[in-house]
């Protein structure tokens, strides 16, 4: 590694610079690295925010008792009862009717006459961290409440963990394609380069250079462009992600892109992996070249 | 040093020369001549391995090259001096980098400043060591190019048409820094269109002559 950093200099002056592929490796270098962070940074993002709703939803529960007036309270201390004795409950609160109104108001307006209506009666069950047994709860309330209804959010909650994972898959996706798009660019470059250098590379045999001596004045060269372009794409990125409107941590998808904690390292870590990239790319080329070069 | 038994060359289809031999013992001084495109360059590129033999063996220092690798050949190379008609310099480099190339891509890169300095003096380019190719003239070139062939001190110095582009006085230069080689007990196989050079190393030095016609080699005569 070291090698490949600090080099030989006299060896690196056996190849001339080649203007424009260099400067066309570091900027698509910069470019893929720039695409790479604002991917990972939606990704990252998305994959936070669900999981913050997605724990939310999963500890939160809506019981629903039957619109009943004449049994509606004894429904109530039987539900509550039933609840309050769960094992992984921790709160259990039943809603008031200006809150069933403010949930009905969206659709039906401010002017509901909510107590001239049979209006079943909502419970919100808060779990505790590890949860309550679901079937077990709803066995029991069948038998003790009839007619009560629970909704343990799982079909609000499984589509979201879907998206989320849909959209974690697309971001990798888009990485890995920047990736390819890197190694697909860097080989052609380095090919160009090397077609460029068919009269150097002959009087370099010519003088009694092996291959590796060759190919490595190249897959230097190629490495150190496309990590100082990627250094380069990938500092605009953070930058650009760091001026993303910020909001509460936790809420909203558009006001949270960014990194957070540990999830820096995913950006530091795109101009190595991009120098990897062209490594590879490079030295694959420029062996191939020098195989068909005879 | 090299050896060449019962060897065919040709392009397309046609033969160049066929069932050709020719042994460079060590310490030998032999001069190629023949007609245009009669293959001599042909002849010098199989003993260095640029091109492989069709037909028979090829043995350099004792290796049949045939059978030599990418990397293998790079090594033989590094015992062949070679000095091409056009020279083929990196014209990015200076002079002096390009006579040290071969002690450069052979990692003996600390070896290049005592060598350079005297071997430039040696060639009388002194005082162009920073110039690039492009700023020298044509006999200052052949002599940079022979500089380059012999720092790595080779056993085997191959030259092809080292006077083409001089005028007499320079091919004087020249041949004498190639007799120098050969009696510090270098191989010289030299192929050159030049019979006035020829006759004058026969003068200094026991040189075989070698003519390249119609595919046949054969010991020059007495006109030499």
């Amino acid at each position: 590694m070291l090698d490949l950093i600090f080099g030989d200099p006299q060896a690196d002056r056996t190849v001339p610079h080649t203007g424009m592929t260099a400067r066309l490796t570091v900027f698509v270098a910069a470019v893929m690295a720039f695409l790479a962070v604002i991917a990972l940074a939606v990704s990252l993002t998305t994959n936070r925010v669900a999981g913050v709703w997605a724990q939310e939803l999963a500890q939160s529960a809506t019981l629903r008792l039957p619109a009943d007036p004449v049994s509606a309270d004894a429904l109530l201390l039987s539900a509550l009862d039933v609840l309050e004795t769960t094992p992984g409950i921790r709160n259990v609160r039943a809603l008031s009717q200006d809150e069933q109104q403010a949930l009905l108001e969206p659709w039906f307006g401010p002017d509901l006459p909510l107590d001239a209506l049979p209006m079943p009666q909502l419970i919100e069950i808060v779990a505790d961290g590890d949860g309550y047994d679901v079937d077990g709860l709803r066995a029991r309330l069948t038998a003790q409440v009839p007619g009560a209804i629970l909704d343990d959010h799982t079909a609000w909650r499984q589509p979201l963990l879907d998206a989320a994972a849909r959209v974690r898959l697309i971001g990798w996706t888009v990485i890995i394609l920047i990736g390819a798009t890197v190694g697909a660019m860097i080989t052609l470059a380095a090919q160009a380069a090397l077609a460029a250098n068919v009269q150097v590379i002959s009087v370099l045999r010519l003088v009694g250079a092996k291959d590796a001596y060759i190919a490595r004045a190249f897959v230097r060269r190629f490495t150190l462009r496309a990590g100082a372009g990627a250094i380069a794409g990938m500092v605009i990125g953070v930058v650009v992600v760091l001026l993303m409107p910020q909001g509460s941590a936790s809420g909203s998808l558009l006001t949270s892109v960014g990194f957070e904690g540990a999830e820096w390292i995913w950006p530091l870590l795109i101009p190595a992996l991009a120098a990897i990239v062209a490594f590879f790319a490079t030295r694959a080329a420029a062996f191939r070249r020098l195989k068909e070069q005879t | 040093m090299i050896e060449l038994e019962n060897v065919s060359y040709g392009y397309r289809g046609n033969a160049l020369f066929s069932q050709l031999s020719l042994t460079l013992a060590p310490g030998s001084f032999h001069f190629l001549t023949g007609p245009s495109g009669a293959g001599k360059t042909t002849l010098l590129r199989l003993c260095y391995a640029d091109l492989l033999a069709i037909k028979g063996k090829v043995r350099i220092f004792g290796q049949d090259a045939g059978a030599l690798d990418r990397d293998e050949v790079a090594m033989s190379r590094r015992r062949i001096g070679v000095v091409h008609q056009d020279c083929q310099f990196l014209d990015h480099l200076s002079i002096a980098e390009n006579i040290a190339l071969p002690l450069t891509v052979s990692g003996r890169a600390n070896e290049v400043g005592g060598n350079l300095e005297e071997l430039l003096n040696w060639v009388g380019l002194g005082a162009q060591a920073n110039q690039m190719p492009a700023e020298l003239s044509g006999g200052e070139r052949q002599r940079a190019a022979l500089a380059r062939a012999v720092i790595i001190s080779p056993d085997v110095i191959i030259a092809d048409e080292p006077t083409g582009n001089v005028d007499w006085e320079m091919s004087q230069r020249l041949l004498s820094l190639l007799i120098e080689l050969n009696k510090m007990g270098k191989t010289i196989l030299i192929a050159t269109h030049d019979l006035a050079m020829i006759r004058a190393a026969k003068s200094d030095v026991s040189a075989r002559v070698l003519r390249l016609k119609d595919g046949q080699l054969q010991q020059a005569g007495a006109e030499l």
